[in-house]
C-alpha cells in the first residue's frame, strides 16, 4: 500500500517536471491573461505538503478582482486544497504544511502575525455540502456578526435582511426567520450558507463545489446567484462540472495532479486550450 | 416448515424476543412485588380477637394478622400466624407467633381501638375512660378522637418551637461561642468584645427562657389529657395525650374511611420524620438528603466532566498519552464503589476537610467541622465516582459533531474557542445530559461509599434550614439507600421494619425514576433543538 503510494508519487513527480516546464515556457512568452484586471489574490510559488506527500507544486496564479475564477480538474488534483489555502482552512489539518506566498491586499496571508480569524472574515467560504448551524435562519445569518460583537437588534435585522436578499432567499424565508434552518431544502440551505458568508461582507468568496449536492433547479439558482454576486465580490469556485465552469466563470484554471496546467479566459480554455492535457480533459478523454 | 423456520433465522428472532420478555417480566415482577409489599403496609387491617385453648386453658389474643406460614421443621406441618399484638410496654414484644392448632374461634369486635404512640408502638384494646379537659368520659371514642386531635395540634406547636425557635437559638449561641473562641485565638478578645458577646448571649438566653416558658405551658396542656384502655386480657393501660399520634377503630371503618386513613399514613411516610428507631413515621429527611446529594453531585460532576472531555477531545494532542488517559478514565468507572468511599474518607474528609478546619475554622477544635463526614464530601465522592460516565459520553457527543459544522463556523471568522462555545458545545449538550442521566442513576442508588463519607441513620437536622447560611454542607444527612439497609438489617424491631424496607425501596426507585425522567425530558428538548446532521 505504502509502496503503491510512493510509486504514484514518483509518477507524479515526473509528470510534474514536464508540465512545469510547459508552464514556464508559457510565462516566458510574457502572456498574461489577466493583464487588464485588478488583482485580488496573488499566489506565488505555493507548495503544499500533507506530511511527506506533496499536494500542490509551485502554484503561480493571479486571481482578478470582482470576477469569477473557476478551478477545474479531475478528482484529487488539488483544486479544493488550493481553494482552502486562500482562507487557511488547511491549517486545520495537522500534517499540512505550506511554502510560498499568497498575497491578499498585498499582504502575505501566511506571514507572521496574521490573524487567521480576521483573514477568514475577509475571505468567506461556502462548502460542498450545505452546513447550516442547527439554529434559526436568522441566527445563522447573524452568526458572523455576533462573532464581531455586533448584537444590536436593529443592525442585525438590517444585515440579515440584506444578506438574505443578496442570496436570493429573502422572499422564501422572510416569514419563518426564526424557524430552524435545518427545516429548509438543500438548495435553500446552500443559499443560506451563501447569505451567512456575505453577511460579514468579505472581499473574496470561495465556493467549494457549491452545487454538487443539489438538484438541477437549485443548481440553476445558485449559478444565477453567482452571476449577481460577482458585481460585489471576487469569487473563486471549484467545480467538477465543466459546463458549470463554462457558464459561470470569467477565468478558468485547469489543474492536474497538483499542478496549475493552464489558466486563461474561460472562453479560451473551453474553445482553444493551449495544452494538450487541458484539451484531453475538456473533451472528456480522461478525468 | 421447520426447515424454513431455522433457515429464515426465525429461531434467533424467537430467542431474542424471549430473552427480552424474560428481562421485562423480571423487572416488572420486581417492581410489582416491592410496590405490593410496600404499599399494603399502610392499609388499616382488621384487628381480630383470637381464642386459643392450650391444655384446657383459654387465652384471648387481640391483633392483626401480619403473615401466615406453614412450618415443616420437625416433619409435621404446623400452620402458624404471625400476629401484631402491639402493647409493647405490657407484653415486651409486639409481634407473636401463634399455632393454628390451638385456635378455637376468631371474631371481629367493632369496638377495638388502635392508638399509635410516639413511644412503645401501638395500643390494641378498648377505650375504658377518657380524660378530656378535666372531665371523665366512659368508653367514649369521640372524646378520645378529640384528645388526639388536640394532642396533634399541640405537638405540632411544640415541635415548631423546639425545632425552629429553640433550634435557632441554640445555633446562635453556638455561633457566639465560636466567635468568642476565634477572637481568643486571634488574641483580639478585648474586654469590650467579650462584654458584647456576653450581652448578645444573654439576650438569646432570655429569648430561650421565653420560649421555654411557652413550651412548659404547652407541655402542661398536652399532658393534662389522657386515656385508659382495657386490653383483651383484662389489664389496663394508661396513655398520656402527649404520647398519642393517632387513634382509630379499624373494624368500624368503611372503605372510604380506610382509604382516607391509607393516604394519611402514606403522607406521613413521605413527609414526616422517622420515629421509634426508624420503624415508624416517615422518611422525609432521607428523601431530602438523597435528592440534595444527587443535585449537589450533578452540579459538581457536569462542569468537571465536560471540561475534561472537551480538553481531551478538542485540545489535547491525540497521542499515546491521551490514549492512556482515556483508558484510565474508562477503567475508573469499573473501580468498586467502596474504594471511592475509602478514598473520599482519606482524601476529602481527613485531608481536605481537616485542612479547611485548620485554616479557616480553628475555633471549632477539638470538634471537627468539615473534617468529618458530611454532605459535601459525600457529593464530591459520588461526583468522582460518576465522572468517567460524564466524560465518556461527552466525548462521544463531541466526536459526533460533523467536521463541516466546525468548518462552517471557523470559515466565518470564529476562533476555535468561539466555535466550541457557540456551536459545538450546544450541539453536544444532549450527550452531556445522557452522561448526567447515567451519573444520576448510579449516584442515587449508591450506598456503600456513602456510609464512609457522610450518611447516618438519623440526622437531627436537615442540611437546609432557616439558620444562616441556610445550606449546611458540612452536616451529616440521611439517605434512602442507607435507610433501607438500616431499617432492614439494623433495626431492633425486625418485624415492624420489614414492610418499611419495601416501602422505602419503592420510594427510592420512584425518586430515581423521577430524577431520570426530568433529565430525559431536558435531553429530548435539547435533541429536538439540535437535531439534524445525521442525514
Amino acid at each position: 500500500m505504502i509502496q503503491d503510494q510512493t510509486q504514484e508519487l514518483n509518477v507524479n513527480q515526473e509528470s510534474k517536471t514536464e508540465t512545469q516546464q510547459a508552464g514556464k515556457s508559457n510565462q516566458s512568452q510574457g502572456y498574461n491573461p489577466v493583464a487588464d484586471e485588478t488583482i485580488a489574490i496573488e499566489v506565488e510559488k505555493l507548495n503544499l505538503f500533507y506530511g511527506d506527500k506533496q499536494a500542490l507544486f509551485d502554484i503561480d496564479l493571479e486571481i482578478p478582482e470582482k470576477k469569477v475564477t473557476a478551478f477545474i480538474g479531475p478528482s484529487g488534483c488539488g483544486k479544493s486544497t488550493l481553494l482552502r489555502c486562500f482562507n487557511r482552512m488547511n491549517d486545520l489539518v495537522d500534517i499540512a504544511r505550506t511554502e510560498g506566498q499568497i498575497r491578499l491586499d498585498n499582504e502575505n496571508i501566511y506571514g507572521k502575525g496574521v490573524d487567521v480569524a480576521e483573514l477568514r472574515r475577509k475571505v468567506g467560504m461556502v462548502f460542498q455540502k450545505p452546513n447550516p448551524f442547527p439554529k434559526s435562519i436568522y441566527e445563522n445569518v447573524a452568526y458572523g456578526l455576533r462573532l464581531q460583537g455586533i448584537n444590536k437588534r436593529r443592525v442585525l435585522d438590517e444585515v440579515v435582511e440584506w444578506a438574505l436578499k443578496g442570496a436570493a432567499l429573502w422572499d422564501e424565508v422572510k416569514d419563518r426567520l426564526h424557524e430552524n434552518a435545518l427545516g429548509m431544502s438543500g438548495g435553500q440551505q446552500q443559499r443560506l450558507c451563501i447569505a451567512r458568508a456575505i453577511a460579514v461582507q468579505p472581499e473574496v468568496l470561495l465556493l467549494d463545489e457549491p452545487a454538487s449536492a443539489l438538484d438541477p433547479i437549485s443548481t440553476l439558482k445558485i449559478e444565477e446567484l453567482i452571476n449577481e454576486l460577482k458585481n460585489d465580490y471576487t469569487i473563486v469556485i471549484v467545480t467538477h462540472n465543466m459546463q458549470q465552469a463554462a457558464r459561470v466563470s470569467d477565468y478558468t484554471a485547469f489543474m492536474y495532479m497538483g499542478d496549475m496546467v493552464e489558466f486563461d479566459n474561460t472562453d479560451k480554455i473551453f474553445t482553444n486550450p493551449e495544452k494538450k492535457k487541458t484539451e484531453d480533459y475538456i473533451t472528456g478523454r480522461y478525468g | 416448515m421447520s426447515k424454513k423456520f431455522f433457515q429464515g433465522g426465525q429461531h434467533w428472532v424467537w430467542l431474542n424476543a424471549g430473552a427480552i420478555s424474560i428481562s421485562i417480566l423480571m423487572v416488572v415482577g420486581l417492581l410489582l412485588l416491592i410496590a405490593y409489599r410496600g404499599l399494603i403496609h399502610f392499609w388499616p387491617a382488621d384487628v381480630q380477637t383470637f381464642t386459643f385453648e392450650t391444655n384446657g386453658k383459654q387465652e384471648l389474643v387481640l391483633g392483626e394478622i401480619h403473615s401466615h406460614e406453614i412450618d415443616t421443621q420437625d416433619g409435621t406441618a404446623r400452620e402458624q400466624y404471625l400476629l401484631k399484638v402491639g402493647n409493647r410496654d405490657m407484653y415486651g414484644i409486639d409481634f407473636r407467633w401463634v399455632d393454628l392448632k390451638h385456635l378455637q374461634a376468631t371474631n371481629i369486635n367493632e369496638e377495638v381501638t388502635v392508638v399509635e404512640r410516639h413511644e412503645w408502638g401501638n395500643v390494641y384494646g378498648f377505650v375504658k375512660t377518657v380524660n378530656y379537659d378535666g372531665k371523665v368520659y366512659e368508653g367514649d371514642f369521640e372524646a378520645l378522637a378529640k384528645v388526639v386531635e388536640r394532642a396533634t395540634d399541640l405537638h405540632e406547636q411544640i415541635r415548631e418551637i423546639e425545632r425552629d425557635d429553640i433550634g435557632g437559638i441554640n445555633y446562635d449561641i453556638e455561633q457566639l461561642r465560636l466567635e468568642e473562641r476565634r477572637l481568643e485565638i486571634e488574641g483580639k478578645l478585648t474586654p469590650e468584645a467579650k462584654a458584647d458577646i456576653e450581652q448578645r448571649r444573654q439576650e438569646r438566653k432570655q429569648d430561650f427562657a421565653e420560649f421555654q416558658k411557652q413550651l412548659d405551658e404547652l407541655y402542661s396542656q398536652i399532658k393534662r389529657d389522657s386515656a385508659v384502655f382495657e386490653l383483651v386480657d383484662g389489664r389496663t393501660i394508661n396513655v398520656a395525650a402527649n404520647n398519642m399520634v393517632r387513634a382509630f377503630q379499624p373494624n368500624k371503618m368503611g372503605a372510604l374511611e380506610k382509604t382516607g386513613h391509607y393516604f394519611a399514613k402514606l403522607g406521613e411516610f413521605i413527609f414526616d420524620e422517622p420515629r421509634e428507631a426508624n420503624t415508624e413515621g416517615g422518611v422525609f429527611p432521607a428523601i431530602f438528603g438523597t435528592v440534595m446529594m444527587v443535585l449537589l453531585m450533578s452540579v459538581v460532576v457536569t462542569p468537571l466532566g465536560v471540561i475534561a472531555a472537551v480538553y481531551m477531545r478538542e485540545y489535547a494532542k491525540q497521542g499515546p498519552l491521551t490514549r492512556t488517559i482515556r483508558i484510565a478514565v474508562n477503567n475508573l468507572a469499573g473501580v468498586p464503589s467502596i474504594v471511592y468511599g475509602v478514598f473520599g474518607l482519606g482524601f476529602f474528609v481527613y485531608f481536605l476537610g481537616g485542612s479547611i478546619d485548620d485554616l479557616f475554622y480553628p475555633e471549632v477544635k477539638p470538634a471537627p467541622m468539615f473534617g468529618t463526614p458530611g454532605l459535601i464530601w459525600a457529593s464530591l465522592t459520588l461526583a468522582l465516582l460518576t465522572l468517567p460516565v460524564v466524560i465518556v459520553s461527552t466525548e462521544e457527543g463531541l466526536s459526533r459533531i460533523p467536521k463541516s459544522i466546525r468548518e462552517g463556523s471557523l470559515a466565518l471568522g470564529a476562533t476555535k474557542f468561539e466555535t466550541l462555545w457557540k456551536t459545538v458545545l450546544p450541539m453536544a449538550s444532549p450527550a452531556m445530559m445522557t452522561g448526567l442521566i447515567l451519573a444520576v442513576a448510579r449516584a442515587a442508588g449508591e450506598v456503600a461509599p456513602l456510609m464512609l463519607v457522610g450518611v447516618v441513620k438519623l440526622a437531627p437536622t436537615l442540611p437546609l434550614d432557616g439558620n444562616a447560611p441556610f445550606l449546611h454542607l458540612e452536616r451529616k444527612f440521611m439517605h434512602l439507600g442507607f435507610h433501607i439497609y438500616d431499617v432492614g438489617f439494623q433495626s431492633p424491631n425486625v418485624e415492624a421494619a420489614r414492610p418499611l424496607v419495601y416501602a422505602t425501596a419503592l420510594l427510592l426507585v420512584l425518586i430515581i425514576i423521577l430524577l431520570n425522567v426530568a433529565a430525559i425530558k431536558i435531553r429530548n428538548n435539547l435533541r429536538e433543538k439540535y437535531k439534524a446532521l445525521e442525514q
